[in-house]
C-alpha cells in the first residue's frame, strides 16, 4: 500500500481535477502533508487563517503562485495575516512605491480566491472567532496557540500554502493537535508571582518557549490576573521561539495533569530572562521608532495607550506606530481613540506587521517595543537593533 | 537494483543525481533565478540543481522554500525529482507546487552523486540504473 489516507470519492475527484486547477492543487498539498504525517482521513474545517501574506515573506514567488490559481473559491470563513503595510495609509509609512504595488496584487489575488482581507494576527477579534472543539487549519503562529488554548478550537501550526489549501478544499488531514491525544499536557508551571501588565505575560511565554522541549505541552497554574489580551500575549511570544502550539491552564478550565514535569515561575526568572536578552539595557537615546501591537492590539489595549499618553506628545525625532487590525480600527476610530493617539502624534495602522514591513531600508534603526515577539523578529526578520521595555516605557521614550 | 521508498507526490523521472549531505533551506539556499546552491554552509555550493535528481537529508528552514520551488519550476530549473531521508512539510509542499516527484524513506540510503536514476514516484520505486 503506498498511502495509509482514506480518500472519500469526493475527494478523489478532487484529486483527478474534476473541480479545476487550483482544487486539485490544493487537494494534492492536503494529501503530501497526510502522508507525511501519516493522517488516516481528512476532516471538514470552520475556518482558516492564512499565513504568506506580506511581500517581504512570499516576493515574487509566492505571488506568482498565488495568481495562478485563478479559478478557486475558499470553502469556509478564511482571513489573512498582516501584510508589510497598512493597505491604504502605506505611503504615510514611507513605503516604495514598488513595494506597494507588489503588496497590493497578493492581497487581490486572495480576494479573488474568496479570503477576506482582513489582514491581522488576531483574527479572533476581528470576525474569526471559532468555537470549542472546532476544527480549524490556522497560520499565524500566536493565534495558532491562542485558538488551540483559549477558544479550545483544534489546529495544527499551518504555513502559508497548507492554510490556503485548507480552506479551498475545506478539509485538513486528521494529525496532531486535532487528535485528543497530542493535547495533553505533559509539564505543569506554577506561577509564583503576581503578573499584571502585559509585557510580563510575554516574558512568561518566551520564558516557557526557551525552556520545554518543542513537543512539550504546557499546564499553567496559579495565574490570578488573566483575560484575553494577556493570553494573547503568552501564546505570541512562546510560539516566537518555539514550535509549541498549545498551553492548558486551571483558570481556562483544564484538568491538572496526574503525573508531570513540574517547573515554577518567579519573580527571579521573570528578572533573569529579561536580563538575558542582548541589547535591552541599551541606550534609549538612539531609538527612532517605538513600534506597539504585536500581536495586533485590542481596543481595549489602545485605549490604555490612549490614557497613557494624555497630557504628553510623541518627540519629534521617534515614530509611535500602534498596530491593530482593521475590524477593531474601525471601532476605536467611533470610540474617538484613534484621533486622540494620533492628535498628539502617535500613528494607528492597520493591516501591517511592523517586522514585515522594509523598515530597515526605509531607514530607521533602533526600535522599542514591549512584546518579545516583536523583539525576536524586529532583530531577525526586520534587521533592526531591537529594545525590549514594559509598555509604559516605550510609550515614555516615545513622547514627552 | 530497485528501492523501495515512500511516496509523497507522485510522478515519473530519470537523470543524473545530485547529493547533498547537508539538509536544504531552498529560501536563502538556492538562487531561484539560476538554480545554483548558495549555502555557503553546504559542501555542494555551486552545484546546480536543475534537472538534477536531487538527494537530500530533508529540508530546513523557512515556509518561503516551497515558493522558490515553485518558481525554479516556472523558469525550467527546478531538479527533475526529489529524494529525502526524511521530508518535512516545506519540502512536500513545495514539491506539490512545482509539480516535482518527491520520495521519502528509502529502504537504502545508498545514493551518490552521478548515478542515474529512474523515479517511479507513483509506485514509490527509485532504480539506479548506473
Amino acid at each position: 500500500m503506498i498511502s495509509d489516507l482514506y480518500l472519500s470519492s469526493y475527494e478523489e475527484r478532487i484529486l483527478k481535477g474534476e473541480y479545476g486547477y487550483a482544487k486539485q492543487k490544493a487537494m494534492e498539498i492536503l494529501v503530501a502533508l497526510g502522508d507525511l504525517y501519516g493522517a488516516e482521513k481528512l476532516i471538514p474545517i470552520s475556518s482558516a487563517q492564512i499565513a504568506g501574506v506580506s511581500y517581504t515573506s512570499i516576493g515574487d514567488e509566492g505571488l506568482e503562485w498565488l495568481e495562478s490559481l485563478m479559478d478557486g473559491q475558499v470553502e469556509v470563513l478564511s482571513t489573512l495575516n498582516p501584510a508589510g503595510m497598512d493597505l491604504d495609509r502605506w505611503r504615510d509609512m514611507g513605503i516604495p512605491i514598488d513595494y506597494a504595488s507588489k503588496q497590493i496584487r497578493i492581497i487581490e489575488a486572495y480576494s479573488r480566491l474568496g479570503a477576506l482581507p482582513v489582514c491581522t494576527c488576531t483574527p479572533y477579534l476581528s470576525g474569526n472567532l471559532p468555537t470549542y472543539g472546532c476544527h480549524i487549519a490556522w497560520a499565524e503562529s500566536s493565534a495558532v496557540v491562542f485558538a488551540n488554548s483559549v477558544l479550545k478550537a483544534k489546529t495544527n501550526r499551518e504555513g502559508g500554502p497548507s492554510a490556503l489549501a485548507a480552506a479551498i478544499v475545506g478539509r485538513t488531514p486528521l494529525y496532531g493537535l486535532h487528535l485528543d491525544e497530542n493535547r495533553i499536557s505533559n509539564v505543569s508551571i506554577r506561577i509564583e508571582i503576581d503578573l499584571t501588565d502585559t509585557w510580563e505575560y510575554s516574558v512568561l511565554g518566551f520564558w516557557i518557549g526557551r525552556t520545554l522541549k518543542m513537543d512539550d505541552v504546557p499546564f499553567i497554574e496559579g495565574l490570578k490576573t488573566y483575560d484575553t489580551d494577556r493570553f494573547k500575549a503568552i501564546g505570541a511570544s512562546m510560539a516566537s521561539i518555539s514550535s509549541m502550539s498549545i498551553f492548558n491552564a486551571d483558570v481556562l478550565g483544564d484538568s491538572r495533569p496526574e503525573s508531570c514535569e513540574k517547573l515554577s515561575f518567579d519573580r527571579s526568572i521573570l528578572m533573569d530572562t529579561i536580563e538575558t536578552l542582548p541589547d535591552t539595557s541599551m541606550d534609549k537615546g538612539c531609538v527612532d521608532i517605538v513600534c506597539l501591537g504585536c500581536p495586533h492590539l485590542s481596543l481595549w489595549e489602545l485605549k490604555v495607550i490612549a490614557n497613557l499618553l494624555r497630557g504628553r506628545r510623541v518627540r519629534k525625532d521617534v515614530n509611535l506606530w500602534l498596530f491593530t487590525s482593521r475590524a477593531v480600527y474601525s471601532v476605536a476610530e467611533k470610540c474617538g481613540i484613534v484621533s486622540e493617539i494620533e492628535s498628539v502624534g502617535g500613528k494607528v495602522y492597520r493591516d501591517a506587521c511592523p517586522a514585515l514591513a522594509p523598515l530597515s531600508s526605509i531607514g530607521y534603526k533602533v526600535m522599542v517595543t514591549d512584546s518579545l515577539k516583536m523583539w525576536f523578529y524586529g532583530r531577525h526578520l526586520a534587521g533592526l537593533e531591537t529594545i525590549f521595555s514594559p509598555t509604559i516605557d516605550c510609550i515614555y521614550v516615545a513622547s514627552r | 537494483m530497485r528501492i523501495k521508498c515512500r511516496r509523497l507526490v507522485g510522478g515519473y523521472a530519470e537523470g543524473y543525481s545530485l547529493v547533498s549531505p547537508e539538509p536544504i533551506s531552498f529560501f536563502g539556499g538556492v538562487d531561484p533565478s539560476t538554480g545554483l546552491v548558495i549555502d555557503r554552509l553546504n559542501p555542494i555550493r555551486g552545484e546546480s540543481i536543475s534537472g538534477r535528481i536531487l538527494v537530500f537529508p530533508g529540508g530546513k528552514g523557512s515556509t518561503v522554500g516551497s515558493y522558490i520551488l515553485y518558481r525554479l519550476a516556472k523558469h525550467g530549473l527546478a531538479p527533475k525529482a526529489m529524494i529525502c531521508l526524511e521530508a518535512d512539510p516545506v519540502v512536500a509542499v513545495g514539491a506539490v507546487l512545482a509539480g516535482i516527484p518527491l520520495l521519502d524513506k528509502p529502504e537504502y540510503y545508498i545514493f551518490k552523486t552521478g548515478m542515474y536514476l529512474r523515479v517511479y514516484g507513483d509506485e514509490g520505486l527509485v532504480e539506479i540504473v548506473s
